[in-house]
């Protein structure tokens, strides 16, 4: 079962006081421990074999539709400053649900300052299959 | 006994030179040499071991590739082609057929990427799994990214002349994608060029290849065993790769010497001039800058205009620096990160740290980011320890 665990910048429920993000503000060694918390979590699951993909994304998007025939599509932004932005997102192919949770709650518990876990809400979201099973 | 890839890569261009002579176009000839090379994957390393004539066997296997591929398209036009089994040996292999390739697959009406994926592919020997893997997008796309280039490229005459500048721009784009999956793509990009220069004699051509050398010389240094950037001034010199520098040293002041100054002998200069120097202050910063004044003279590049006032920061202090930054548009990308330099050298930590907190969220990638990240958060600690 594919899981879509994705990390915000900002938005989801109430923050956990530990929930610092700007890291330019953290101690450099708080900054490298963190990012080697992130490392290893990932290559852990590379090793497990559950690992999928993942990428982080820049912290600006462009909202885009479509504008009619022969019109060159709309655009609005680009937006640092909107209400909830994805700032990465890692895919896991793991046994069960309860499986996923641990795995979001483990990458939630990332150091921050003071080597303290962040608490960070991650939205875990299942994959809808595009194939309905062979049997039936 | 394993398949020597080198080999392997290195023939792939005369192969597909050999099935276009004798009357295979680019595109059947392309796609039955990598054929070829796959099954010398596979048979190869079997109990027969590597054929004694390599380049015979290679163009004696894409040959009848092409002609079952031939043979299958006749079949499901339901038509009798008829095709010759052992075509006349046409001319020798001819030097430029190897050099045609390059022109072709840097072809201006190609995308860059697709340039990228089309040389190293028909000149570099790639299969199609390791650029796809490279350039981290799954093989059916670059699988269909590179079908679709040749179609792009169909029509050309492959013995017209091409543009030089097109193919050193690919090569160069190629060497900066650097490393990711089991190719390391910077080697690959120093063989083809390294190749061209024999096949040209071509002063930018050298001057891209000492380019490549003198920074492939500092890779190591370059990253910390975590991955985390280490900027040229806190490198650790000793470990630079001294044969490189030589070689690039050497094939830059013999392109030099030609005097037909281009962009990529004056970016080698300038990184020769970091190779040559035992310490970030021992640099000769003054040459550095006016490299940069030459650089800029044939690009007019606002990127150069930047590194410029990086180098004139070094070279007449900081605050020198930020007078030539002020003339660099704002929108040219990691100017901030350069302000953020100068001002702390400056001793404007507040300003410097909110600057490079600024680059670090138009950052284009992870590890510059994360440098940037660094950056800002080790000014803050210094300032909170004030």
């Amino acid at each position: 079962m594919k899981y879509l665990m994705l990390k915000h910048y900002r938005g989801g429920p109430v923050k956990h006081p530990n929930a610092e993000p700007t890291m330019d503000t953290w101690t450099p060694d708080e900054v490298d421990a963190h990012l080697a918390y992130m490392d290893d979590f990932a290559d852990r699951l590379r090793a497990s074999g559950e690992f999928v993909s993942g990428t982080a994304l820049a912290p600006t998007g462009t909202f885009v539709r479509h504008d009619g025939e022969g019109r060159p599509p709309v655009t609005d932004g680009p937006f640092a400053e909107t209400k909830d932005l994805v700032a990465g997102w890692m895919v896991v192919d793991v046994e069960s649900w309860e499986r996923a949770l641990e795995l979001a709650g483990e990458l939630s518990a990332a150091p921050g300052p003071g080597g303290k876990p962040l608490h960070e809400w991650l939205e875990l979201r299942p994959f809808l299959e595009s194939d309905a099973p062979v049997t039936e | 006994m394993s398949v020597d890839e080198g080999l392997l890569r290195e023939l792939t261009p005369r192969v597909i030179g050999v099935l276009v002579r004798r009357g295979a176009d680019f595109a059947a000839a392309e796609d039955a040499v990598q054929e070829a090379l796959l099954r010398a994957w596979t048979t190869w390393p079997g109990p027969a071991g590597a054929p004694r004539d390599p380049l015979a066997w290679l163009v004696t296997t894409a040959w009848r590739c092409h002609l079952d591929a031939v043979r299958s398209a006749a079949a499901r036009r339901g038509r009798e082609v008829r095709v010759d089994a052992e075509p006349a040996p046409g001319p020798g292999v001819a030097v430029d057929d190897t050099l045609r390739l390059y022109f072709l697959c840097a072809h201006p009406a190609l995308s860059p990427a697709a340039a990228q994926a089309l040389t190293l592919r028909a000149v570099g020997g790639l299969t199609t799994r390791q650029i796809a893997d490279a350039f981290l997008v799954p093989e059916s796309t670059m699988a269909q990214r590179i079908s679709r280039a040749k179609r792009a490229v169909a029509g050309v005459d492959l013995d017209r002349p091409g543009r030089l500048p097109t193919v050193l721009r690919v090569l160069y784009l190629v060497f900066n994608a650097g490393y990711s999956g089991d190719v390391d793509l910077s080697a690959e990009a120093i063989r083809l060029t390294r190749q061209l220069v024999r096949l040209t004699d071509d002063a930018e051509a050298a001057g891209l290849l000492a380019l490549m050398l003198l920074h492939q010389a500092r890779r190591v240094a370059r990253t910390r065993a975590d991955g985390a950037l280490v900027p040229l001034a806190e490198q650790d010199r000793s470990r630079w790769d001294t044969a490189l520098i030589a070689e690039g040293v050497d094939v830059l002041q013999t392109a030099l010497a030609r005097d037909r100054l281009g962009e990529y002998q004056a970016q080698a200069a300038i990184a020769a001039l970091h190779a040559d120097a035992r310490s970030v202050g021992e640099t000769d910063w003054v040459q550095v800058v006016e490299w940069y004044d030459e650089l800029l003279r044939l690009t007019g590049s606002p990127v150069v205009q930047l590194n410029r006032a990086v180098a004139v920061g070094e070279a007449d202090g900081p605050r020198a620096g930020l007078a030539a930054l002020a003339a660099v548009p704002a929108d040219v990308p990691r100017r901030d990160a350069a302000a953020a330099h100068l001002h702390e050298a400056d001793g404007d930590l507040a300003t410097a740290a909110g600057l490079y907190a600024a680059a670090a969220q138009a950052a284009p990638n992870l590890a510059e980011r994360d440098h940037l990240t660094r950056q800002a958060a080790r000014l803050h600690q210094a300032l909170r320890e004030r």
